[in-house]
């Protein structure tokens, strides 16, 4: 028994440092500040602190956070294909998921709190799972959560307004509060669920 | 007058037919099966795709697209580059004789700003293509929640 549980924690270990390398190397955050503290070595903590508020009014900080594994990604809501597919696609996990669900939290951190107000961000998220919170800041708030989980999003105008470049993809963070991987979405959905098992089951 | 003749033609096709594939002609160009993905309420943005056929033997370019269901149409490409997603204006997409360009194939989407309203499964929506040389010709997108090619989701066997 012990045995075993070693074992997964030893392979897990393995994964995390593994990951923290290919992170590290393959320039999958460009532009982000070195976070030395976090990437690196890919068991240490992510983030640093951030706060943000939900759609539903609440203050979310990485203290709250601890204790349950979430799902990290950024988006925003004038974006038109991949971050509602992504959110869609998040309700169908959540749903597949059945009961370890429960102990998921989604989180969509947008990158244009300009223009995604509470109360837009309040209707946007009635067409997901409940479980799914997005979140916003301020300029300063929201650089915090991006440093914190080492991504990175940008401002780009366009003609007639302005767009945002961000780190694509869902980041994984286990209970502890660690860097547990990525999920693309577009691996196979047995992928991305025994992911999501493993993290939930951990 | 052939144009005239395509749109009426393909608006008695829309009209008759399912939401199943749908096809649109203007000149030598086919327009397939345009279709937009459901919104979440107050959305501020809608897509599009299409697979765009070139018949003739000159290149086309889609120039223009309009809605009266939105504020403002462009097309855009959706790139992933290092980790990062961004999507650029595609100014004017050209359509080789013999091609077909297929928007999600390549990653492209009609980006339909400021919705008159939410989108719902299964409705449908009039726009207006605007060909450098096929002109102009109205078609119709329909809401759907996936690509008509892509096999309905089967989600048996996941549970627990
Ligand atoms: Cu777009």
């Amino acid at each position: 028994m012990s045995g075993i549980k070693l074992f997964r924690i030893a392979t897990w270990v393995a994964v995390a440092v593994l990951g923290g390398i290919l992170l590290a190397s393959s320039g999958w955050l460009p532009g982000t500040r070195p976070t030395p503290e976090s990437v690196a070595t890919g068991t240490a903590r992510v983030g640093g602190p951030f706060t943000l508020t939900s759609h539903k009014g609440d203050a979310v900080d990485n203290a709250k956070l601890a204790g349950k594994p979430y799902l990290v990604f950024f988006g925003f809501t004038h974006c038109p294909d991949i971050c509602p597919t992504t959110l869609y696609e998040l309700t169908n996990l959540m749903a597949d998921l059945g009961p370890a669900a429960d102990r998921l939290t989604p989180l969509f951190i947008t990158v244009d709190p300009e223009r995604d107000t509470q109360t837009v961000l309040a209707e946007y998220m009635t067409a997901f799972d409940g479980r799914i919170l997005a979140l916003r800041g301020d300029k300063a708030a929201t650089d915090a959560a991006v440093k914190a989980f080492a991504a990175y999003y940008r401002k780009v105008p366009t003609d007639g307004g302005y767009t945002m470049d961000h780190t694509a993809g869902v980041i994984l963070i286990d209970e502890e509060g660690r860097f547990a991987g990525t999920l693309d979405l577009h691996e196979p959905r047995e992928n991305v669920l025994a992911k999501l098992r493993r993290l939930t089951a951990a | 007058m052939f144009r005239r003749t395509a749109a009426a033609l393909a608006a008695l096709i829309a009209l008759a037919g399912p939401s199943l594939a749908h096809e649109f002609k203007a000149g030598t160009i086919e327009i397939g099966h345009p279709w937009s993905r459901p919104t979440p309420p107050s959305a501020p943005v809608a897509s599009g795709y299409m697979k765009l056929t070139n018949t003739g033997t000159e290149v086309d370019r889609l120039t223009a697209i309009s809605s009266p269901a939105a504020e403002r149409a462009d097309i855009h490409r959706s790139i992933v580059e290092n980790g990062v997603a961004s999507m650029r204006p595609v100014e004017a997409l050209a359509i080789e004789p013999g091609a077909t360009v297929d928007f999600e194939a390549e990653k492209l989407h009609v980006m339909f700003i400021g919705p008159d309203r939410q989108l719902k499964d299964g409705e449908r929506f009039p726009a207006t293509l605007v060909f450098e040389k096929a002109g102009a010709v109205e078609v119709e997108f329909v809401v759907q929640r996936r690509a008509a090619e892509e096999a309905p989701a089967d989600h048996s066997g996941h549970g627990g």
